[in-house]
């Protein structure tokens, strides 16, 4: 992330470009930005290394898989030669480096394709359920949480945390069950749980690729309403369990904030309790439940795995377990990357987010 | 001073207080004292005595675990103690309002200052966002907040303990109360800031007539500023009299014993110009 | 005096059911008339007196295995709690104790393993091991290690500054026995807590890749496997292959994590 002087800037005006690089360094801001940006490099490299050595000791001979059940030695190994698998395993890493480094995750043995275009083509379908479960997290967790907290101690909160606890321990997969069982079995409201769309419905002009939002922008009504009928039922049942932790997280962030001093001076000059609630404490609370994201981001990657395998939802989640049953290394270390990746992204964008709700913290 | 009704009144107040494990510990025994319109009564007494408790009682904002057992609090012909959580909206920050020590702390630090204050103009006046705005700048000037445009934008770590005081003044202004507690007000803060802040309140309390209990340590400040004197001990009113009597004869032997202890503790205060 | 009943009643409801389900395992299996994976040809039969919880489609009965499969649940739950609080708070305490590089290096490799999240580590992990109860506990038990690693070296900074700690070392004791023998007492209390939380979420990981076809696999009876091939059915409506297991494992779970709650809030006092 050092941003030395390239040959084409300092053969021209060395000194601009170091007092450039000066005024930025001296910038604590940016200072700590470019320290974090350090860090999620070297965690980012470290789960390169993990990704790479712990799938390639998978049991089985990826080889085999592909040779298929009758193929001949010399049959697998022409594949292992092929593959690559012939080599030491530093020699393989190496190259497989190499290739991350041009954006090329490998060959996705199963079908023969690259690996980062199947990973491409399933990522709209997880973020969309992701999004749409989150949403749907927040709407459950925010009123919850905040309710739980002013009423402390009362039946309320207790009721509340119940239901966290609950919901705590709630196995996902039974919970889509249960769901699918009542909605589509018993009361025929929701579609089968059979992928994205009804099985004949052609998919909208891609442009985002979430399709409630590319059949709106085609002006396909029908097809929005199909996208969003098959959407509402998995992204409940994520909700449901991921608001249970979230849940508890707001609740103790809003008891910690309206035991502040400064609550009690907006209590004592008449503020009225919406305000007070919502806006004061709210607004502070935020800071420490935004801490705990990354938390909620990984119940929410680890819980559409599960439910795009009941409701057959066509995302990452369902692409990596296919892959584990393959042994489809490549695929599954693109997974990994992936989910690093956008994990590490996200730890910085809180970041950056901080500093822009707390001034304290922009300031120093 | 005796003739007129008084504004409010403590009548036998007790409070317990229930810990964790549900104990409960008496923190105001029997608490009594009257507060007269447009007086400066002065609360003393030993750290743990029970003053802010008996402040916060006053406000409706006792800790959740602590508890009126019996008595009243009569204020305005009203038994605050049996107000409704909406009937207290309506009278605290109109009514009563309360500034306390630590005041950095007692401001939001994610609001800008002068929102802070145009907001509490905005509840009590009924002004347009603008106005509460230029009439808060206007309460920030008036508290001896220099430069008071720039000011209003600062967020309060920006400030000295002593400016954010002076933005919690600023709100009570905003506020017109009837009766004013101010808490220790000046704990924490430098000698000469305290003496700045002494002098503000005094300003304040002369020209708005606003009735004043005040919590403090200092008895010098208490010979200056207040008219009379509550003495509190292990949550019990020992003794009330007028600053003259209290200073000529204290009636009970641990106002003797405070007066010992606290005026030898406070004495480069009692010296400043 | 209700928050205070509620608060007890909590790590009680946890208590007792934690007992029925230690209870169900210890004498269940000998109460039952079948056995687990004996198949018969009453296949998908309904709830009934003859088959309380009904029967999947090898004719086997669900009670029996429902029952059969809390041996086997605890038994994980209870492996990789203790053995994950046995290897993180170990390496929790040398590295809060020692410091230095060895501190920084360590807890650099723990956050790596945070940014995955465990769920997922224990899917890849058992991926890789292939299928098979100890496999199945070595995932697990590899994706909670960082929580006690973290959570007894932040206790061990603290314990480390009490004077005490000085004490011991200036009569004599080397500094390791000090720090596993002495200190790593005083760090047990919120291990405990997440002793109780990790024994919850092992049970529901164990029965999340069971369902995904990890670990442990068709015809044990597991309530995981059970729930898996109940799914197969799940547009048929035969409810009670999964609905049966799956109440199981929900209220194992819910047992934990109430203990869990419950010990907290008895330590925060
Ligand atoms: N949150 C609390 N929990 C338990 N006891 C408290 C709490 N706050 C105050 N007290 C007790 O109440 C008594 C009065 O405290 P306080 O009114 O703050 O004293 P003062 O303001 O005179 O220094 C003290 O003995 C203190 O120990
Ligand atoms: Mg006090």
């Amino acid at each position: 992330m050092t941003t030395t002087p390239d040959t084409g800037a300092t053969d021209q005006s060395p000194s601009l470009w170091l007092s450039f690089w000066a005024i930025l360094r001296s910038n604590p801001l940016f200072r700590y930005l470019l320290r974090r940006l350090g860090l999620a490099v070297l965690a980012l490299v470290g789960v390169i290394g993990v990704a790479f050595f712990l799938t390639s000791v998978l049991p089985g001979n990826p080889a085999v898989v592909r040779a298929g059940p009758l193929a001949n030695e010399e049959r697998i190994e022409r594949y292992e030669r092929e593959m690559g698998l012939d080599r030491p395993l530093v020699v393989q890493f190496a190259d497989y480096v190499v290739h991350l480094a041009q954006g090329d995750l490998g060959e996705s043995w199963s079908s023969r394709q690259p690996a980062q275009d199947e990973l491409r083509a399933r990522i709209p379908a997880t973020v969309e359920l992701g999004i749409v479960a989150f949403g749907l997290t927040l709407a459950i967790s925010l009123p919850l949480g905040i309710l739980a907290a002013v009423y402390q101690g009362t039946i309320i909160d207790w009721v509340i945390r119940l239901f966290a606890t609950f919901g705590a321990s709630v196995a996902l997969f039974w919970l889509a069950l249960i769901g699918i069982h009542l909605f589509y079995y018993e009361w025929d409201i929701a579609p089968p749980p059979l992928d994205r769309l009804t099985i004949g419905t052609e998919e909208p002009p891609s442009v985002t690729g979430l399709f409630t939002i590319d059949s709106l922008l085609a002006g396909d009504i029908k097809t929005c309403r199909d996208a969003l009928n098959h959407l509402w039922l998995p992204a409940m049942t994520l909700a449901l369990v991921v608001s249970a932790p979230m849940t508890k997280m707001i609740r103790s962030a809003m008891l910690e904030t309206l035991d502040k001093d400064f609550i009690r001076t907006a209590r004592a000059v008449g503020l009225p309790p919406r305000t007070i609630i919502l806006v004061d404490a709210l607004r502070s609370a935020f800071i420490p439940v935004l801490t705990t994201s990354g938390i909620v981001f990984g119940y929410l990657v680890a819980g559409n795995v599960i439910v795009e395998r009941v409701f057959s939802w066509a995302g990452v989640g369902q692409y990596v377990w296919q892959a584990l049953d393959a042994n489809n290394l490549n695929a599954v270390r693109g997974f990994i990357l992936l989910i690093a990746v956008v994990y590490i992204v996200l730890n910085l964008v809180i970041d950056l987010l901080y500093s822009l709700l707390d001034p304290r913290i922009r300031l120093n | 001073m005796d003739m007129t009704e008084p504004l409010l009144a403590l009548e036998n107040l007790s409070v317990t207080i229930t810990d964790n494990r549900g104990q409960s510990k008496p923190i105001l025994q029997g608490v009594s004292f009257e507060i007269y319109p447009n007086e400066v009564m002065g609360l003393v007494g030993e750290s743990g005595s029970g003053k802010s408790m008996t402040a916060l009682a006053i406000m409706g904002l006792l800790p959740r675990r602590a508890k009126p057992q019996s008595g009243h609090i009569w204020f305005n012909g009203h038994d605050l103690l049996t107000l409704s959580k909406r009937e207290w909206y309506a009278v605290r920050g109109s009514q009563l309002a309360m500034i306390f020590q630590n005041p950095r702390a007692a401001l939001n630090p994610l609001m800008r200052v002068g929102q802070q204050v145009a907001r509490v103009v905005r509840l009590h006046q009924s002004l347009k966002k603008r106005a509460a705005y230029e009439k808060a700048l206007d309460l920030l000037q008036q508290v001896g907040i220099p430069d008071s445009q720039t000011r209003a934008r600062a967020y309060p770590h920006q400030l000295s303990g002593g400016m954010a005081q002076r933005v919690l003044i600023a709100m009570m202004l905003a506020c017109q109360p009837r009766l004013l507690i101010a808490d220790e007000p000046t704990t924490g803060l430098d000698v000469t800031i305290q003496a700045q802040i002494f002098e503000l309140i005094k300003t304040i309390q002369a020209e708005f007539g606003t009735t004043l209990l005040l919590i403090t340590h200092d008895l010098g400040v208490v010979s200056e500023v207040c008219q009379r004197v509550a003495v509190m001990q292990d949550g019990k009113i020992q003794e009330v009299a007028t600053v003259g009597e209290l200073f000529a004869h204290p009636q009970h032997p641990y106002t003797q014993h405070l007066m010992n202890t606290l005026l030898r503790v406070d004495r480069p205060t009692n010296s400043r110009a | 005096m209700l928050h205070l009943l509620l608060r007890h009643f909590t790590l009680l409801l946890g208590s007792t059911l934690l007992i029925g389900f230690i209870g169900v395992a210890w004498i269940g299996p000998t109460q039952m008339k079948y056995e687990p994976e004996k198949v018969s040809r009453n296949t998908y039969e309904r709830p009934s007196k003859d088959y309380p919880f009904g029967t999947d489609k090898f004719g086997r009965d669900i009670q029996t295995r429902v029952v059969h499969a809390t041996q086997l649940d605890l038994r994980i739950a209870f492996t990789v709690a203790l053995i994950s609080f046995a290897v993180g708070s170990v390496i929790g305490a040398i590295v809060g104790y020692y410091g230095d590089w060895l501190d920084a290096i360590v807890m650099r490799g723990v956050d790596v393993l945070f940014a995955f999240p465990s769920f997922l580590l224990a899917m890849v992990i058992t991926g890789v091991l292939g299928d098979s109860e100890r496999n199945v506990i070595t995932a697990v038990t590899i994706a909670y290690i960082p929580y006690f690693v973290r959570l007894t070296r932040g206790q061990m900074l603290t314990v480390r500054t009490l004077p005490y700690a000085d004490a011991a070392i200036s009569i004599g004791n080397p500094s390791w026995r000090v720090a596993l023998i002495h200190l790593l007492p005083n760090t047990l209390a919120p291990s405990l807590v997440q002793m109780s939380m990790v024994a919850g979420w092992a049970i529901l990981d164990t029965a999340g890749l069971a369902f995904l076809g990890l670990g442990i696999t068709s015809p044990t009876a597991e309530w995981g496997v059970m729930i898996s091939e109940g799914a197969q059915r799940i547009t048929t409506g035969e409810w009670w292959m999964w609905l049966y297991p799956g109440a199981a494992l929900v209220l194992a779970a819910f047992a934990f994590n109430l203990i869990g709650d419950g010990l907290r809030n008895l330590l925060q006092q």
